[in-house]
């Protein structure tokens, strides 16, 4: 395929000569970044495809700290003279921000590390031949169009494959591949004046073309797609107040939007303040150990090391090797998500000295910064199955895969929706709804929560593109979690009419 | 850490101009690079596009700079057609070899992809409207310059933010210069460069009641104020401190030009013929056929994209190189033209428009050729001087779809939303989250005021709406 020579020897080269143009520069520490991205991308609709594309991208990225300001220069000359250029200019940023400085950057330390990291694959998805892949993909699109009132099948396939060198001056040089799968599958049904879609909640991973080959796609089409034709007569939601279960297809969004993203550190600092938002996890010395929010048996836990999840590393981008902790414990809040740089912000309070190994950015041009580590809700210790909820539920709508999602820039109020919902009346799934989207205020939701399910009810679901940043970076984030119950849920009608 | 030997550009792979060159790629460049790309071709037809850029960016959060970057790459697209199979390969890897290989895996992919039965030929040789939408002082704006920018909007916001105590500033500054070549293998051959700059600024009062935003955008460095956006941001920090929450409901709503700009842009999916066409669009009608000709807005609402317009100067051609010209989408509140894509238009025997992408330098919207609606003569606080009761929006975030068909979309008010009473702002007030659709807004329009430039390549005024429907309160500032 395309590739430059891959001569590791040559990247590690081009790595070390940038940090010593950096340090010539001024810079007190510095990290080069080389990364070579290969992306393809494969888009159906009912009998055609309607995209096929591959892209590679390769440069480098270093980081200058400059005084305690940092500054950020990346270039696709992948030469002696093009690295030396980028360093140069990673240290004149850094001066220049330090004319615009209050607190010196200070960096928790970390141990120098050599080594390499692969995502454990059997198949690389990028060298599975496309025919292959296309028919994968037109054979689940033609299941689905023999559903009558099936008309149109969108499915895809998005594929990575990153592979990283890390060197910085404190001595670590680390080396890792990862590969992600995204498949997806839309079945859209059209009735009377009226059409209906179903998006198959197809969990993104870190893993290779296994993944891909164990979701069945072209024998489940048929049934996915008779969901988007029972939605057609499906009944317009009564608005108020209903129990909820969230099925864990859905719940793994909510758990990103309103535990993830308020846990940021930055985010609670400020740092986000101009885009992102804020947090209501904040400040810092008021919320840890402190902020109730959920119930006692809520556990909710950061984490760069679950197989399969999209955000497993064996290192982070600042060298950190990948950790595991909780955020949420007994339902307090605990810790935050942080860098190296955050550390030291919340040590005292915390007692955590070391960073949680939260850098990642997402291109050899981006600037590394705090992203989301895999965040989830540990299980139930006893053995509660999806139908001992539902069966314990006397009025209910059970809500199933991701659907439209907003919140607000501290993560309070939110409205969520999903693919499919069903009624419960008296502990049994009575019918299906539409037009259902549930909205609510963070803490109030979480202490809502009266039931979850059991570890057989787990499930990993995740985001290929999560956005953050200006300029904007995009993660890939896995939430695993069980099927919860959560009581009185204000439930809005979307539909037309309404 | 100990130096190793690295080997000299001659011995490495190379770029293709080497670390001394300017970053953007001149006309005669592109268009030597895209010939010997072309050169290597052996498709039925080949397209070849480059994207050439060069980015500067400033960060800035609790008064001081967080982030700084410079960023240079260059991209190369080639499209690979093979009877009615296509397929794309970009990379940023320059030599001979690599070029070849690019190239060659666009074929094999092109050949292994299904039949497009709605692949249109590659454009021959097409005329563009000269646009200059360069502007040298944009592409200079060094990481001292920015700095300095920084510093002014901080300084002039601590000063306005005073009352409120020591005040958070926030912000981010971006300048883009770049350069966009499409060649294909029957004789196109189109070359674009533009700038385009924007700086938004957050404060926040140190009592976490209070948030303030303000944004500009341009292709021109000088036509942004820094210490004016900073001094926005601060009245309105400190102006919304303290909010109350009203009952949500309906209200009459003055929208700032920017939180316009959050809304009309979703329009862009309503006006694709095909959607329309094909009875699941925004403007099909029950029954069948479409809404072309008739009043489906305001009768004061033009909207239209134009790349040769002073106020937008977008890039004049499509991602495949099809020229753009002036669109107007309603005028005087009559659905006047759809989108067509090439396909779509030859099958309804209408011009195409230019669906493809990457049309004015990333602010359109999805409107290639740049977004504009025009306004009215008055200002935004004249349109507050007119409004009895009602509340007044800064900006929009987090806005989602929930019905396509209708453009329904939910959101919320974000740093600095005020009650207006007999036509003073009384109050602050807490933000809401709304159930709110563009097209039904433009249908309640009750008075248009000034039209400005929002971001590069759009131009909104701000507006007064009736009845702009509030579903609930949320209690983030």
């Amino acid at each position: 395929m395309i590739a430059a020579p891959r001569a590791e020897s040559y990247v590690e080269d081009l790595a070390l000569e940038a940090l010593n143009a950096a340090k010539d520069a001024g810079a007190s520490y510095a990290d080069a970044r080389i990364g070579r991205y290969r992306r393809q991308g494969i888009n159906t609709r009912e009998r055609q495809v309607t995209g096929v594309s591959d892209s590679e991208s390769y440069g480098l990225g270093v980081r200058a700290l400059v005084g305690g300001s940092w500054g950020f220069a990346a270039t696709s000359t992948m030469t002696k003279e093009g690295v030396v250029a980028a360093a140069t200019e990673a240290a004149r940023l850094a001066r220049a921000a330090r004319t615009v400085q209050k607190r010196p950057v200070e960096l928790a330390p970390t141990p120098a590390v050599k080594g390499t990291w692969k995502t454990p694959i059997t198949r690389d998805p990028l060298e599975v031949p496309i025919e292959e892949k296309v028919a994968l993909l037109l054979a689940a699109n033609e299941a689905a169009l023999k559903v009558p009132k099936v008309r149109f099948v969108n499915s895809g396939l998005q594929l990575l494959r990153e592979e990283k060198t890390l060197a910085t001056t404190d001595g670590t040089l680390v080396t890792q591949t990862f590969v992600r799968v995204g498949p997806s599958f839309t079945a859209t049904a059209l009735g009377d004046g009226d059409f209906q879609s179903y998006t198959e909640e197809l969990a993104p991973r870190g893993s290779g073309w296994e993944y891909v080959e164990s979701l069945g796609m072209p024998a489940n089409a048929e049934r996915w797609a008779s969901l988007a034709v029972e939605k057609l007569s499906a009944k317009s939601v009564e608005v108020g107040r209903w129990d909820l279960i969230l099925h864990p297809t859905n719940l793994w969004l909510t758990i990103h939007e309103s535990i993830g993203h308020p846990t940021e550190l930055d985010r609670a600092m400020g740092y986000e303040a101009n885009y992102a938002g804020t947090s209501f996890v904040a400040p810092p010395a008021k919320v840890i150990g402190k902020l109730r929010y959920g119930p006692e048996f809520m556990n909710i836990q950061g984490d760069r090391t679950q197989e399969g999840s999209l955000a497993r590393v064996g290192w982070d981008d600042e060298g950190v090797a990948a950790d595991r902790w909780l955020i949420i414990e007994k339902g307090l809040f605990k810790d935050y998500q942080t860098t190296r740089e955050q550390s030291a912000w919340i040590a005292k309070l915390t007692g955590v000295t070391r960073s949680h190994g939260c850098s990642f950015a997402d291109s050899w041009s981006s600037v590394q910064f705090q992203r989301m580590p895999n965040v989830s809700l540990l299980p139930n210790e006893k053995d509660v199955s999806l139908d001992d909820i539902i069966t314990a539920t006397d009025r209910g709508i059970i809500i199933r895969n991701r659907g439209s999602w907003s919140i607000d820039h501290q993560r309070y109020n939110f409205q969520f929706s999903g693919q499919t919902f069903h009624e419960i009346r008296g502990g049994k799934v009575v019918g299906m709804l539409k037009d259902v989207a549930y909205q609510a205020n963070t803490p109030q939701f979480w202490n809502s929560m009266d039931m979850i399910g059991g570890k057989s009810t787990y499930w990993l679901g995740g985001s290929f593109g999560d956005g953050k940043g200006e300029p904007g970076q995009s993660n890939s984030v896995s939430h695993g979690c069980v099927p919860a119950r959560f009581k009185q849920v204000n439930i809005v009608n979307t539909g037309r009419n309404a | 850490m100990a130096s190793r030997r690295v080997p000299s550009s001659h011995e490495a792979p190379r770029s293709l101009f080497g670390s001394l060159a300017p970053p953007l790629l001149s006309r005669e460049q592109a268009k030597a690079l895209t010939d010997k790309v072309l050169s290597f071709a052996k498709a039925d037809e080949t397209r070849v596009v480059i994207a050439s850029d060069w980015s500067g960016n400033t960060r800035f959060a609790g008064g001081e700079i967080t982030t700084s970057g410079g960023i240079t790459d260059t991209t190369l697209s080639v499209v690979s057609t093979t009877g009615k199979r296509r397929a794309s390969v970009s990379s940023n890897v320059f030599d001979d070899a690599a070029l070849r290989r690019t190239v060659d895996l666009a074929e094999r992919l092109a050949r292994l992809a299904p039949e497009d039965p709605e692949i249109m030929p590659e454009l021959g040789p097409q005329s563009y409207t000269p646009v200059d939408s360069f502007i040298q002082a944009t592409a200079d704006l060094g990481p001292e310059a920015r700095a300095d920018a920084t510093k002014r909007v901080i300084q002039r916001a601590g000063e306005v933010g005073k009352p409120a105590g020591d005040v958070f500033v926030a912000g981010f500054l971006e300048a883009n210069a770049g350069a966009r070549a499409i060649a294909t293998s029957t004789g196109l051959f189109a070359y674009h460069r533009s700038t385009d700059v924007n700086l938004s600024t957050t404060v926040r009062t140190p009592d976490g009641t209070g948030s303030g935003w303000a944004s500009g955008g341009a292709r021109d460095w000088a036509k942004l104020d820094p210490a004016a956006l900073g001094t926005t941001a601060a009245q309105k920090a400190v102006a919304s401190r303290n909010p109350v929450a009203i009952e949500p409901g309906m209200y009459t709503v003055v929208l700032e030009p920017q939180a316009v700009a959050d809304l009309v842009p979703l329009l862009g999916g309503a006006f694709t013929a095909r959607a329309a066409d094909e009875g699941r669009g925004t403007f099909s009608k029950r029954g069948g056929g479409t809404r072309l000709g008739e009043k489906v807005m305001d009768e004061r609402v033009t909207i239209y994209s134009d790349p040769a317009d002073p106020d937008l100067l977008a890039q004049p051609f499509d991602a495949e190189g099809l020229p753009l010209e002036r669109r107007v989408w309603v005028e005087n509140g009559i659905l006047a033209n759809f989108s067509y894509s090439r396909f779509w238009a030859q099958k309804q025997g209408k011009e195409p428009t230019g669906a493809g992408g990457g049309g004015g330098g990333g602010f359109g919207g999805g409107f290639p050729g740049g977004l504009k609606m025009a306004g009215g003569t008055k200002s935004t606080d004249e349109l507050i001087a007119g409004t009895q009761r009602g509340i007044l929006v800064t900006h929009f975030f987090y806005i989602r779809f929930l019905d396509q068909r209708t453009v329904l979309v939910t959101g919320l008010t974000r740093d600095g939303t005020f009650l207006i009473e007999n036509g003073k702002i009384t109050k602050a007030l807490k933000n809401f989250r709304w159930n709110e659709s563009p097209l039904f807004m433009l249908n309640k329009l009750e008075e248009l005021g000034r039209a400005e430039r929002t971001a590069a390549g759009q131009v909104m005024p701000s507006i007064r709406v009736k009845d702009f429907n509030f579903t609930s309160l949320s209690d983030a500032v």
